[in-house]
């Protein structure tokens, strides 16, 4: 049955680019400002925006007229579309999983998240581990196949995890998830954590130096054994020669300054350090690092090491020095981002653009795909959201929401579509109670 | 002598004699239509006054607030305020007692005037909560930390205002709802339930003995919960006869407001079966019935209309029940409710998101609710649902002045509230998440 309703709303799944109108909206476009007019959308990418632009003869046309635009919501923190638990808890090293290998298409989240929005999402694992595992960037191109969610050009990433959770596996009283005194994981503690990621990368700087001699080998012509393989150390080498990203979820501002010291002693970067709550009482050393910084507007208090989560942490940040973005962590808090957004013109004084960019722009920015996405120009992927009202509080509605051109939601399509599906399913259900035998007298079942 | 008792009052932070006059703001009462440009004058903790010219009497602070806007302080229906610190810790929660039938626990003694809590909801607006001994939210509910059988009588949720020096302090109404873990098919909660569909869809396959088992626990445990109430009922005779060898119980006394319908009981039902069996029930005992954190209204719109139940929605900003439930079931819940004529208030159920109960709410205008009835939900609404609908819930003369003085619509993330008053104390929009941004912005080196 299920199978079935997700199959009636890939039916919805549009089939070819074809080129679009947005006219006579109010357009924020993050980088040039926001301005009334039309965008021309054609071969997936945006082809102009203006007050007044050439519309193309045959085109598409969305009357836009006392709407708002604004460039697709980027999640830089999201755990949807996994088949299946997110933690390999079993070492507190598991470079070697790849979310790449779960992406569960059909997962419902995703289609929410588009409703809310959401065009991109850097999809990670748990956060059990010190090191975890490979992320991914997806676009939430709801209807395809995994391989084709795929945000290509992306580059990959990895999870990493300080504090409470990757040394609570190692405390045997440690609360929810604790290991038992015979089961105990290190690292028990915040000081386990920081050796565990330097026992790793120690480990995967002498794996780089057998590559990189053999490699020295092989190009003078010298006869040479490659190293043998390891899956482990590989995405640790990869992230020692700037090929992998660091997304590490911290806390509190002792552990955030602890892996940017270690990252500085190994020579790699942190790209991304998410949460990061406390990341406003370091954000000088943050700035100084490069490190960009994805945390939640408003969330406190759920666990000790968030008793200092402050709602300013994303304006402190970015007065310091910081590229900020606001992430959900969460599928539902995933489809209001834009008003998470408006937040942060509350508590810090952000500016109306400043704040839309903490969810466009900057999480572009931090993923490495600014060039694709993350604002309204000419030659950006057209991945678009339409907005009934100002769209940074929650008077506001997703209309309609277009990936590379595509309409991937459209509010007035779902709403009308929605008696036929309940049909459909109330004859599905129908059919599931005539295919299966009547019960007898209580014998029946399993027992 | 005079003054010295005034430095007294003003030092246990009794302000109640403060006389302050709000000026040239937009008032927006809720149940009356909005003034332009008037003044309102607090009194002795109460607003004495509103109107477009008020002469200021001697010695009054006066608040110009030309271009603000006042409304009344907002209510959250649902919280653990002062009884849940930090969720993970077991050792800063008081929700979720020990124990089958718990009537006699009182949430307002255990909570906690300084949690951190307070002076963060403040800011945008909460004036007063609903503080549940285990509302069902994340911070334990029934038996949650303490195992052992499942909780019936949670104990007694308290109106608190979001300030003041003690519990006794903040008290609003100390008593305001007798909270039921009601039994449910499947059990209740907020994943766990399992939908009417889903359950005849067992029912009709060779699951049928789980769900028999199911509605047997069920029965089970209604007839435990009503032989208490008949046990309370029992006593109440006893009482009032005088019988002799009557002896004090401490569970039954608790009972005995909810019997005589001063004070409602709440039942979370997620969905319309629990809802309709939770009335059903509610109307057999002969006692009041507000009904939390429904999923669903559908067909029991009417009945809960018909039945005069109030209901207290969870957050609005929630995802759907099922896969294939619509993405917006949540948001349009409150929307539906109005159509069908149903009383209602909104609860965030976590203090965590209690300080965005507006926005909770400004969701479900998005989706088909009267900007009005949104308002009315976070202040008249749950006034009138708790039974303190005399003393706070609008700006009106002779109530409580819980006010708030904004510069916009404080449904809207980019509102800030410029003052806010307690009883007609003016209460300071600091907190500590405000003195470590301070703190911290300030760092140079």
């Amino acid at each position: 049955m299920r199978k079935l309703i997700i199959a009636g709303l890939l039916a919805l799944a549009p089939l070819c680019a074809e080129t679009i109108v947005i006219r006579n909206a109010t357009i924020m476009t993050v980088t040039k400002g926001t301005i009334k007019g039309s965008i021309v959308v054609k071969d997936g990418k945006i082809a102009e925006v203006g007050e007044k632009v050439m519309e193309p003869q045959g085109a598409t046309v969305i009357d836009a007229s006392n709407q708002y635009v604004i460039p697709g919501i980027i999640d830089c923190h999201s755990h949807i579309a996994v088949d299946g638990g997110v933690n390999e808890g079993s070492v507190s090293v598991s470079s070697m999983v790849n979310i790449k290998d779960v992406i569960n298409p059909e997962d419902i989240a995703i289609y929410r998240a588009l409703a809310g929005g959401v065009t991109t999402a850097n999809i990670l694992h748990g956060s059990a581990n010190s090191i975890g595992g490979q992320t991914l960037v997806l676009k939430m191109r709801w209807g395809k196949d995994a391989d084709d969610m795929i945000f290509q050009g992306a580059k990959p990433g990895i999870k990493f995890a300080l504090g409470e959770n990757p040394k609570r596996a190692g405390n045997p009283a440690g609360g929810r998830g604790a290991g038992t005194p015979v089961q105990a994981r290190y690292p028990a503690t915040r000081m386990g954590v920081e050796d565990t990621i330097r026992e790793a990368f120690t480990e995967a700087k002498a794996y780089k130096a057998e590559w990189d001699d053999y490699k020295a080998k092989a190009a003078r012509g010298e006869r040479a054994i490659p190293p043998r393989k390891d899956l482990k150390l590989e995405a640790l080498k990869e992230v020692l020669e700037g090929d992998r990203y660091v997304h590490a979820h911290c806390y509190r501002a002792d552990e955030i300054l602890m892996l940017l010291r270690v990252a500085d002693d190994y020579g790699f970067k942190i790209r991304t350090l998410q949460h990061v709550l406390e990341g406003y009482k370091v954000a000088k050393e943050i700035a100084a690092h490069g490190a960009g910084a994805s945390t939640f507007s408003d969330w406190f208090n759920y666990k000790m090491e968030a008793v200092d989560a402050i709602p300013y942490n994303a304006a402190i940040m970015t007065k310091k020095g910081v590229t900020v973005s606001l992430n959900s962590d969460d599928a539902e808090l995933m489809r209001h981002l834009n008003s998470e957004a408006g937040k942060a013109m509350k508590y810090g004084g952000m500016s109306e653009t400043e704040a839309l960019a903490m969810v466009t722009l900057n999480p572009a920015k931090q993923l490495g795909i600014d060039n694709r996405v993350g604002s309204i120009e000419v030659g950006k992927d057209a991945d678009l959201v339409i907005y009934d009202k100002f769209p940074l509080n929650d008077f506001a509605k997703v209309q309609k929401v277009l990936i590379d051109g595509h309409k991937y939601f459209d509010r007035d399509e779902e709403v009308s579509s929605r008696p036929g599906k309940e049909a459909e399913k109330q004859k599905l259900i129908e059919k599931e109670k005539q295919a299966q035998p009547r019960t007898q007298g209580g014998r029946g079942g399993r027992g | 002598m005079k003054f010295i008792g005034l430095l007294l009052t003003c030092a246990l932070g009794l302000f109640a004699g403060e006389t302050i006059l709000i000026r040239d703001a937009d008032v927006y009462p809720v149940t009356g239509p909005e003034m332009k440009s008037a003044s309102i004058l607090i009194q002795d903790g109460k607003i004495a006054d509103i109107a477009v010219k008020i002469v200021p009497p001697k010695g009054a602070r006066i608040i110009e607030a030309k271009g603000m806007r006042v409304y009344p302080g907002m209510i959250d229906s649902a919280t653990e305020l002062g009884l849940s610190e930090v969720e993970a810790v077991r050792e800063t929660v008081d929700t979720g007692e020990i124990g089958e039938f718990m009537p006699q626990l009182k949430a307002l003694v255990a909570v906690n005037p300084d949690s951190e809590f307070f002076g963060v909801v403040r800011v945008n607006g909460i004036t007063s909560a609903m503080t549940f001994p285990s509302s069902g939210g994340r911070g334990g509910g029934g038996g949650g930390f303490g195992g052992g059988e499942r909780q019936l009588i949670a104990g007694q949720a308290a109106l608190i205002h979001t300030d003041g020096w003690t519990w006794e302090d903040m008290a609003v109404k100390r008593s305001a709802g007798m909270s039921i873990m009601f039994p449910s098919m499947g059990g209740g909660g907020r994943r766990g339930g399992v939908p009417d569909n889903v359950v005849e869809i067992l029912g009709q396959g060779g699951a049928a003995n789980a769900a028999a088992n199911q509605r047997r626990q069920y029965e089970e445990q209604i007839a435990k919960l009503s032989e208490f109430f008949e046990n309370a009922r029992r006593y109440q005779k006893a009482k009032s006869a005088n019988a002799p060898g009557f002896q004090v119980d401490l569970k039954f006394e608790a009972m005995l407001p909810v019997l005589e319908g001063k004070v409602p009981v709440t039942v979370s039902a997620p969905h319309a079966s629990t809802i309709h069996d939770a009335i059903q029930w509610a109307k057999k005992q002969n006692v009041k019935l507000v009904v939390l954190q429904p999923r669903e209204i559908g067909k029991e719109g009417a009945e809960l209309k018909a039945e005069n139940v109030p209901v207290i929605f969870g957050r609005v900003l929630a995802l759907p029940e099922t896969e294939d439930s619509a993405y917006d079931q949540s948001f349009t819940l409150p929307a539906e409710a109005y159509k069908a004529g149903v009383k209602f208030a909104f609860g965030t159920f976590g203090n965590e998101f209690s300080r965005d109960i507006p926005y909770q709410a400004a969701t479900a205008v998005a989706f088909g609710l009267p900007y009005e009835e949104a308002l009315k939900a976070l202040t008249i609404n749950p006034a009138q649902i708790w039974g303190v609908s005399d003393q706070v819930g609008s700006v009106e003369k002779g109530k409580l002045a819980d006010l708030i003085v904004t510069d916009g619509d404080p449904l809207t993330e980019q509102t800030h509230i410029k003052h806010l008053y307690i009883h007609g104390r003016e209460v300071s929009l600091e907190n500590k998440q405000t003195r470590l941004y301070e703190r911290y912005m300030s760092r140079n080196q």
